[in-house]
């Protein structure tokens, strides 16, 4: 078994105009979706809307949904708000979600490809900032963190696509305990404590203080471990997305391929039933989010319902020595499994021993050795102004100015995929997955698509009557190999439609 | 402690250690040099007025 899934990444940025800090966030966030619409073309009436016929935010994984009336407002993410939205051409969406801008990725099948593609999306935020400059005469600076450090949070959510016959709670039973402890390689870093910040120091993570409750539905109040929103965009009797939100927004590459690496292996263990990873339930996990988090140290003891006490790491050890046996079998690995656990391995070995090797590839202790570094030179204390705005600035999405760019620059942070590869993915969608067909119908026809969605791409011929609406219900399905043939033959929508109908009725 | 059992021949479990030892970790002495010069390079990137853009970042709720 491996780190191959179908998997996605959708990041809600930071944003704030220079000199206007009463200025409505969505009109900001609007601005930037709307500068990047018009570079790409998608502009006034025929810009492509989101599909929403099939998308469900109120159903729940347990298995129950809940009524509107008893839905808090931000719940309502499927009524169509006429806010900005634009679909991309490498099948990523970008839009106004809540206050901020969001780009939710493609679909890819790999952790090294969400990298790549989450990459991209940092790419097009920037150029989008810096398009709404030119069209507004107003600076947008946009942060790829977590929170205002004043009471206000924003996700950075994964996305893996599960089995359907899973029982939930045995992903729940050994999530809870893998993602409390994952914190000490996937934290972005913050200084300050308390959903407010107010209290004095570095934690791990940016986003452990927001999380209130074990298991729920809300993503923007009393905030779950485990998000239970079961919305698969896919073939529900055979899918579930599981839906994570506890992740921070990371600028380390090799953040953020461990992060998805070390996940997915940990889902298909669950998904086969490793007996290994289970009894590391902590008798108190929102406590223990908590805990690890403000333990920089890494000697906080998590205590286990089960009377036992570990640490982060040790309990990291547990799942990464399961997940060795469990990919490592009789039928060989393939290499970006084995990459990833190597990485794992290596991570928690310099996490234990080497603080300044892990400051290569985890944010967290990159940021924390710039504020150590400007606490010896200039003898600052922590509430220093300036090591709060180091915390801000790692995330700033301006190469000159952001440091994590900056870092990377000089070698001091770890890159592993390449500007070309990330600048392609600006353009172009992933190959193997139904991504492919999306972006390439946007690129190849963009004024014949009415409306899409991860499920859907919606047609508007001019020699029909009616909107031609085509399910992507299956995620690996709609790929290059499945469809680019079909594409490359038409040359206009039209034709394309009607080689899909005729496919569709050829015998296999 | 169960997770020191779990020792293979792959990975080496990390065992539980004393105060004094992470004392010593979270010393970043031996690469202050390197971290100097980093500090040189982003003391010319760094906003002015820390205190004021910092106050200055205000975010609405999102997910």
């Amino acid at each position: 078994m491996s780190v191959h899934r179908i998997m996605g990444i959708e990041t809600e940025y930071g944003i704030s105009v220079t000199g206007q800090p009463s200025m409505n966030a969505m009109v900001a966030s609007s601005h930037i979706v709307n500068a990047y619409a018009s570079l790409v073309g998608a502009v006034g009436a025929t810009r492509p809307r989101w599909d929403y016929e099939l998308e469900s935010p109120l159903r729940d994984a347990r298995g129950f949904d809940i009524s509107r009336a008893d839905a808090d407002p931000s719940q309502l993410t499927d009524e169509d708000l006429g806010l900005a939205n634009v679909i991309l051409t490498n099948g990523a969406r970008l839009y106004v979600d809540h206050a901020h801008p969001e780009y939710s990725s493609p679909e890819v099948t790999n952790p090294r490809d969400a990298v790549i593609w989450d990459r991209a999306g940092a790419v097009i935020m920037h150029r989008a900032a810096h398009l709404a400059q030119a069209a507004t005469g107003m600076q947008f600076l946009l942060y790829k963190n977590n929170t205002d450090n004043k009471g206000v949070s924003y996700g950075c959510h994964e996305n893996y696509l599960m089995r359907r016959e899973t029982p939930f709670t045995s992903i729940t039973n050994a999530l809870i305990p893998f993602f409390i402890t994952r914190q000490i390689f996937t934290g972005a870093g913050r200084l300050g404590r308390g959903q407010d910040g107010s209290s004095v120091g570095f934690q791990l993570s940016q986003r452990a203080d927001f999380f209130e409750v074990e298991v729920g539905l809300e993503t923007t109040l009393k905030r779950p471990i485990i998000n239970t929103r079961d919305e698969p965009h896919a073939d529900p009797e055979r899918y579930r997305r599981l839906h994570v939100i506890v992740g921070d927004a990371n600028l380390s590459d090799t953040a953020t391929y461990l992060k998805m690496g070390s996940t997915a292996i940990v889902l298909a263990m669950i998904e086969a039933g490793v007996p290994e990873i289970l009894g590391l339930m902590p008798a108190q996990p929102v406590r223990e989010m908590h805990a690890v988090s403000y333990d920089y140290d890494l000697a906080h003891l998590v205590a286990l319902e089960r009377g036992r006490s570990m640490t982060a790491l040790e309990i990291q050890a547990v799942f990464l020595e399961a997940a060795w046996t469990f990919c490592d079998g009789p039928l060989g690995i393939d290499e970006q499994t084995k990459d990833v656990l190597v990485l794992w391995e290596r991570t928690l070995d310099f996490l234990n021993n080497d603080r300044a090797a892990a400051a290569h590839t985890v944010d967290w202790c990159a940021k924390l050795a710039l504020m150590e570094g400007y606490r010896r030179r200039d003898g600052l204390s922590w509430t220093d102004p300036r090591l709060a705005l180091i915390d801000l600035q790692y995330s700033d999405m301006r190469p000159e100015k952001g440091l994590a760019f900056q870092l990377e620059r000089r070698g001091s942070l770890a890159r592993m995929v390449s500007d070309d590869e990330v600048a392609h993915a600006v353009a172009r969608p992933p190959r193997d997955t139904r991504a492919f067909f999306r972006g390439e119908c946007m690129r190849r026809y963009p004024d014949n698509i009415a409306a899409a969605a991860w499920d859907s791409v919606v047609f508007d011929l001019p020699e029909a009557e009616t909107l031609l609406r085509v399910p992507t219900m299956e995620p690996t399905r709609g790929t290059a190999a499945h469809v680019e043939h079909l594409l490359d033959r038409a040359t206009t929508a039209g034709a394309l439609v009607r080689l899909l109908q005729g496919d569709e009725a050829a015998p296999e | 402690m169960a997770a020191q059992e779990s020792t293979s021949k792959r990975t080496k479990s990390p065992t539980t250690q004393d105060e004094d030892v992470l004392a010593s970790q979270i010393d970043t002495s031996a690469l202050d040099a390197d971290v100097d010069a980093i500090l040189d390079e982003i003391d010319e990137v760094l906003e002015e007025n820390a205190e004021d853009f910092v106050k200055s970042f205000v975010q609405k709720g999102g997910q």
